[in-house]
Order: structure tokens, then C-alpha cells, then sequence
């Protein structure tokens, strides 16, 4: 076997043809199995007692950090480990124990790719941003973690966003919108679904035959009261698709603000802002400040006052699995003035996908504050079977409303529709 | 010492996909090099893919080239510690305290104990191998659970003390993605992603697991699930759909049926969504036909 007792052994002492500086210019993996710093190249911090071969290793685990990867230490040293074990004999050795242990979420597996080739061959800068395609694009922001979201707060912390910071957090003590209070009676006022967890009760239940069993032995035989037990109630899942294109443009302010309070006071509420592309705006919007999360997620956002195309992009979200899963048994409300132009046999499938797995779908268009709005266009008429309520999103307040009203029963929303019409 | 073996049988990625081949799955180069890692780095592995690549299949496989017995732990919403790691019979303790009388009794001895998965597990590491099953369906008090357990391979048993195991047992986790697991989790697993197979390798799994099917059939099946797989679907059809398409087209052919109708009358097997049938429908003459090309 080989010698795991010196964990560089296989490359220790090879020295790599000069100015070959930190992957930017690499021979052909054939000719050189690894890259190495030259031996007079200063050494960085934390570096000294690592052997020199590791450090392109090091270094490239930094590279992947500085790119929102999160990697923890532990998977640094397993990276090296791994390489050890492994050879190693090819580029592609190395490329698959990075690929196992610092483990790249697939959604960001090409821009990995990517970074690699760059790093150990000395490509040019990875075009990440290319792959335009027909396909709806889909933006994920979970790469990023709190740690980084606070680095670049303080990085970016000029006068402006300390502006922004006062601004925000008085407005949350003046409670001006009626957010705070929103946020506050939120996880008690979305529907409740039966977990598959039990809790202890003392009415009204089962027997709980494993503690009454339990007390039963610790009593030496004698029998207490029975134990009961019953299954939790837990609030559901509650899904946010909010509409930015350019037909929304006066209300996406105030609705972004508002998910900010869904995610604040919901545990498990996601949000997605959707108008040729869909992002995936939740952890985002988990930063306690309002001024900062929003900063934040409007930044995520590509596709601000655009076109729409909610069918093609509804559909990219029910398509990944975890994000489809999000609308399992879930309230999903989707902030829209759903004009679908041209054809809208997409928007139906998808509306109808979703209603198939959702709790309950609810459209609340802008255009419903005017008293004479009708369900009148092809599209909506198309998926107004669907939908379990198509309410007025004008304001915050109707809107804050209305998802605290989730819970109680209302008639279908077609019902509604045709008895004003 | 079952663990040096285990170093010995996982001597190099090539030995271990060799070895997974003789267990007929036939593994990447990519998978078999984190299977590798994984034994020889004392890790867990996690396996995560589409429904349908394979990936309790390659659990299976993992612990026949060891020579262990596989011990599932099959996840679901409201999993908890009396299902993953130990449960006392009380009924049997009941009995036992009813039956020794004025005697002395300890009723927390070992035949009280019912093992779960884990705890079987850490009771003989050498012989057996973990699976636990799409953890993304456990919810994040389980998660918790296990990953607890995997950082030190130790359960406490209040009444017992703790158990530890002698060596580092081989775990595989799997999961569909259909969540996100703990980062916590994901960083303390050799990782892998199980993507479909090419061609190729989809007629090559499909003639192992179907020893039926002709060599042409395979070809033709597997160039078609391509093809199918690339469209919009709800539910692409996986490696075990394919596998049953190809069996039961052959099946119908030996009945009489011509090759593309074959095909197309035993579409039922690989694609069991009313909404994607329609939609694949009016294109899969074509594409069958370009397959059997």
C-alpha cells in the first residue's frame, strides 16, 4: 500500500518549472501530474507545516470559498487525504476526490468545473455566466451563506446602506405597514397540517403505549394513570411567487417587504421571484434587517422589470425536485397580474400541476383593487378552475390580510367570479 | 481484523469496480473512486441522484463486495430514535418483573433490548454496512440524530451507558434532493452525485439485469430513454424503467408483436404519467425508430 504516514509523499520535493505561480500558467496534465509552488514563493499564513506540494490544494479551496462554496476545514483535509490515497496518477484523479469530498452542490457543479480548470490548468476566467439557452435559467441562492452575507455587508458598509439601517429599523418600530404586526400573528395563523410526530397530552388521545409501558416498569409493576399521546399539529409550508416584471413594477417594492415578513415570521416559508427567469430569493431575505435582506435580494434578481413568460418559468420551478417539493401540501400564493401573453397552454399546465400538489393556490393580482376587474382575459379565465382564490394583491394590507386569513374556509374561487359576473 | 480487509478489498477504484461489476452494477469510474474514498477514508458516503440512477443499488452492491449484511434504515417524516436506534420491550419486561417474583430482576438486560438499524450496526461494524434510506424525507430533528451519530459512532442508552463501535462502520447515505440536507451533513460524507448513464452504459446495466433482452433491444432502449429523457417530462424514467421496457417489449415481440410496436404498446412500464404519455405520444414513433437505426 502506499505510504499514508506521509500524506505528500508521492510529490514532496518536485519542483515545478519557474513562474508557474499558483495554477495561473500549468503545463499539460500530461506532462506534470501536479502543480507546485515555486520553491521560493513566500509561504502564506497557516501555511507553515503543510508540506509545498499541498498548497495548490489549499489554495484551490480558497479559490472555491472566495466563490460562496462553503467548505469547512474538515473537507480540506479530506481533500488532501483523498488525493494522497488516490495517486495521484491524473488531472482527473484530483478531480474527482474534489468532486467527493468538498462536494459541490450539482446545481453548481459546471461553475466548479469551471474553477477547476482554471485553477489546475491555468484555462482563462470561468465564463460562468454563458449557457444561454431557450430554457428558463434558474438562480438558487443558497451558495451563499450568512457568513459571507455579513462580509460583504461590512465590506460594502459605506454611508448608504448605515442609512439604510436607520431607515429601516424605524420603520419597523413605527410599524408604519402593519408588517410587524403581520410578521408576529403569522405562524399562528397559517393553516395547520397534522404532523407525523406525537406530543404528550393529557385529554384526548391515544394511548402512548411506550411511556405508559415505561412508567409502568419504573413503578415496579403497579399501574399509574395511563399516558396519552396525539399527533402534533404544525403550521404548513407556506410559498411566495412573486412577479417582477415590468407590468408589476409599482408593487414588487412592497411585496419583496412583505416576504421579507413571511420569511421572518414563518418557519418554513420560501419565496421566488419569477418574470423570464425564476430565483430563489429565500435566504436572502433571512437577514433580520429589512434594508439589508432586500439590498440583498435585489441584487440576486436579473430579470427586475422585465417581460414575463409565467408559464415557461412556473414550469422550471415545478421541474427541479426540491423546489416542486416546496409546494407539496403547501399554501402557494402567487403575487401576479397574470397577463399571460400569447399562448397561455403552458401557464394552464403549470397552474394546474400546481394546484395538484398545493394546500391551497391563491393569484392575487394588482388589478383586482379596481372594483370593476373581471376575470376577463383568456388566461385567467383558463385557470380560474384551478385556483382556490384570486384576491386583491393591490396593497399590503389586503395582502397581509389575506394570508393571515389562509387558514379559514373560503368558497372556490370560480364560485366567487361568477356570482359577481 | 475486518477493517484491513475492507482496506484490502478496496485496494484501488479499479479493484472496487471490478469487484461492484461481479456483483453486477456496473459503476462509473467516478462513483467507484468515492466508494473508495469513502472505505479508506472512514467516511460516510453520500449518494444523492434523480429517482430511479441506482442509488440503493449501489448500497446493495457496496455490501456484497464486502461480504456484509446490509442493514436499511428506510427514513420517513416523523422517524425518531425509538425506530433508528434501540427500543426497550416492555412487554417482555413486564412479564419478566411479574415472573421473578421476590427475585431479583434486571430488566434492563440485552433480551429486553430490541436493536434498531443503528444499533445493529455498531454492535458487529465488521459485518454489516448501514444504508439510510432518503434521508430527505426524515425531517431536521432526525437529521440532528444522525448526524450526531456519524461523528462519533456512539449511542447512549441511559439505562445501559454507551456503546460504542470497536471499528468505523461503512455507512451510505442516499437522498433525492427532493430537500436540502444539513450543510453540517454534506460536509462530513464523501459526496457523490449519480447522474443517468450514457448510452452505452444503459445497455450494458440493461443486459446485465435483463438477461432476456438481445444486445440490439438494449441498444434500441437505451438510445430511446435518451431521447425521452431529454424532453420536459414530470417524471423522467429511470435505469429500472428502462430495464422493465426493454424486458416487456421483448416479452410481447416473442408474442408475435413487430419490433416498433412492440415498443410503443409497452410504453406503460416506462412512463407512468397520464400527462407526460400524452405529451410524448405523438413524437416516440420517431424516436423509437431512430433508435433501432
Amino acid at each position: 500500500m502506499r505510504d499514508l504516514n506521509n500524506p505528500f509523499s508521492p510529490f514532496t520535493g518536485r519542483r515545478c518549472p519557474e513562474g508557474a505561480d499558483e495554477g495561473q500558467r500549468q503545463p499539460p496534465m500530461s506532462a506534470l501530474p501536479l502543480t507546485c509552488l515555486p520553491a521560493s514563493s513566500p509561504r502564506k499564513r497557516g501555511e507553515e507545516g503543510l508540506p509545498q506540494a499541498a498548497a495548490p490544494f489549499l489554495g484551490f479551496a480558497r479559490l472555491l470559498r472566495r466563490h460562496a462554496f462553503a467548505i469547512a476545514p474538515e473537507q480540506i483535509t479530506s481533500f488532501m487525504q483523498a488525493v494522497t490515497l488516490l495517486g495521484p496518477r491524473s488531472m482527473n484523479d484530483i478531480r474527482e476526490a474534489a468532486l467527493a469530498t468538498l462536494a459541490p452542490s450539482p446545481d453548481r457543479r459546471s461553475e466548479f468545473e469551471a474553477h477547476f480548470r482554471a485553477y489546475f490548468y491555468g484555462d482563462a476566467k470561468p465564463s460562468i455566466e454563458g449557457e444561454e439557452d431557450e430554457e428558463t435559467r434558474i438562480k438558487d441562492d443558497r451558495g451563499t451563506r450568512e457568513e459571507e452575507k455579513q462580509t460583504t455587508r461590512r465590506e460594502k458598509g459605506g454611508e448608504l446602506s448605515s442609512a439604510l439601517e436607520q431607515l429601516s429599523s424605524r420603520d419597523f418600530q413605527r410599524d408604519i405597514d402593519g408588517l410587524g404586526q403581520f410578521r408576529r400573528k403569522l405562524a399562528s395563523a397559517l393553516p395547520p397540517r397534522r404532523s407525523f410526530r406525537t406530543t404528550r397530552t393529557r385529554s384526548r388521545g391515544t394511548l402512548d403505549l411506550r411511556r405508559s409501558l415505561s412508567e409502568i416498569v419504573s413503578a415496579d409493576g403497579d399501574i399509574p394513570s395511563p399516558q396519552l399521546r396525539r399527533r402534533q399539529t404544525v403550521p404548513r409550508k407556506l410559498l411566495l411567487l412573486i412577479d417582477v416584471s415590468g407590468s408589476m413594477k409599482l408593487h414588487t417594492a412592497d411585496y419583496l417587504k412583505l416576504a421579507h415578513a413571511t420569511v421572518q415570521g414563518a418557519d418554513r416559508a420560501e419565496i421566488f421571484t419569477f418574470g423570464t427567469r425564476l430565483t430563489r430569493v429565500t435566504s436572502a431575505l433571512r437577514i433580520r434587517d429589512r434594508g439589508q435582506a432586500l439590498a440583498r435580494a435585489a441584487l440576486l434578481v436579473d430579470d427586475w422589470d422585465g417581460g414575463t413568460r409565467m408559464g415557461p418559468t412556473l414550469l422550471a420551478l415545478l421541474s427541479v425536485p426540491r423546489f416542486s417539493a416546496f409546494a407539496r401540501g403547501a399554501c402557494v400564493v402567487i403575487l401576479s397580474d397574470a397577463l399571460e401573453r400569447g399562448d397561455h397552454a403552458a401557464f394552464q399546465t403549470a397552474m394546474r400541476r400546481l394546484s395538484d400538489r398545493a394546500f391551497r393556490l391563491s393569484l392575487a393580482t394588482p388589478l383586482a383593487g379596481d372594483p370593476r376587474f373581471r376575470p376577463a382575459t383568456d388566461a385567467l379565465r383558463a385557470i380560474l378552475p384551478v385556483l382556490d382564490d384570486l384576491v386583491d394583491g393591490s396593497s399590503v394590507r389586503s395582502l397581509s390580510d389575506f394570508i393571515l386569513a389562509l387558514a379559514r374556509h373560503a368558497p372556490a374561487a370560480e364560485a366567487i367570479w361568477k356570482r359577481v359576473s | 481484523m475486518a477493517l484491513t480487509d475492507a482496506v484490502e478489498i478496496a485496494a484501488s477504484p479499479e479493484a472496487i469496480a471490478a469487484r461492484l461489476a461481479a456483483s453486477r452494477y456496473l459503476a462509473d469510474e467516478s462513483l467507484a473512486t468515492a466508494i473508495f474514498l469513502a472505505i479508506r477514508l472512514g467516511k460516510p458516503l453520500l449518494l444523492e441522484g434523480a429517482p430511479g440512477v441506482g442509488k440503493t443499488e449501489a448500497a446493495k452492491a457496496v455490501a456484497e463486495l464486502l461480504g456484509r449484511e446490509l442493514v436499511r434504515l428506510q427514513c420517513y417524516e416523523g422517524i425518531d430514535a425509538a425506530h433508528a436506534l434501540y427500543e426497550w420491550n416492555y412487554q417482555r419486561q413486564l412479564l419478566a418483573i411479574r415472573h421473578a417474583g421476590e427475585h431479583e430482576i434486571d430488566i434492563y438486560d440485552d433480551r429486553f433490548l430490541i436493536a434498531r438499524p443503528l444499533l445493529q450496526v455498531l454492535r458487529a461494524p465488521d459485518q454489516r454496512v448501514l444504508l439510510v434510506d432518503e434521508i430527505d424525507r426524515s425531517d431536521h430533528e432526525f437529521e440532528a440524530l444522525l448526524l450526531e451519530f456519524l461523528s462519533d459512532f456512539q449511542i447512549s442508552i441511559p439505562e445501559r451507558g454507551t456503546i460504542r463501535a470497536a471499528t468505523q462502520p461503512i455507512v451510505i447515505l442516499t437522498s433525492n434532493r427532493t430537500r436540502e440536507l444539513a450543510e453540517a451533513l454534506r460536509r462530513r460524507c464523501v459526496y457523490h452525485w449519480i447522474g443517468y448513464p450514457d448510452a452505452a452504459r444503459e445497455a450494458e446495466i440493461i443486459m446485465l439485469r435483463a438477461s432476456d433482452v438481445a444486445e440490439a433491444t438494449a441498444r434500441a432502449v437505451a438510445n430511446a430513454v435518451q431521447e425521452i429523457r431529454a424532453r420536459p417530462l414530470a417524471k423522467p424514467p429511470g435505469i429500472a424503467e428502462a430495464v422493465e421496457w426493454a424486458n416487456a417489449a421483448t416479452i410481447l415481440e416473442k408474442g408475435g408483436c413487430q419490433w416498433p410496436e412492440a415498443f410503443r404498446r409497452a410504453i406503460g412500464v416506462l412512463i407512468k404519467d397520464e400527462e407526460d404519455l400524452t405529451a410524448i405520444a405523438p413524437g416516440l414513433g420517431k424516436i423509437v425508430e431512430e433508435a433501432l437505426a
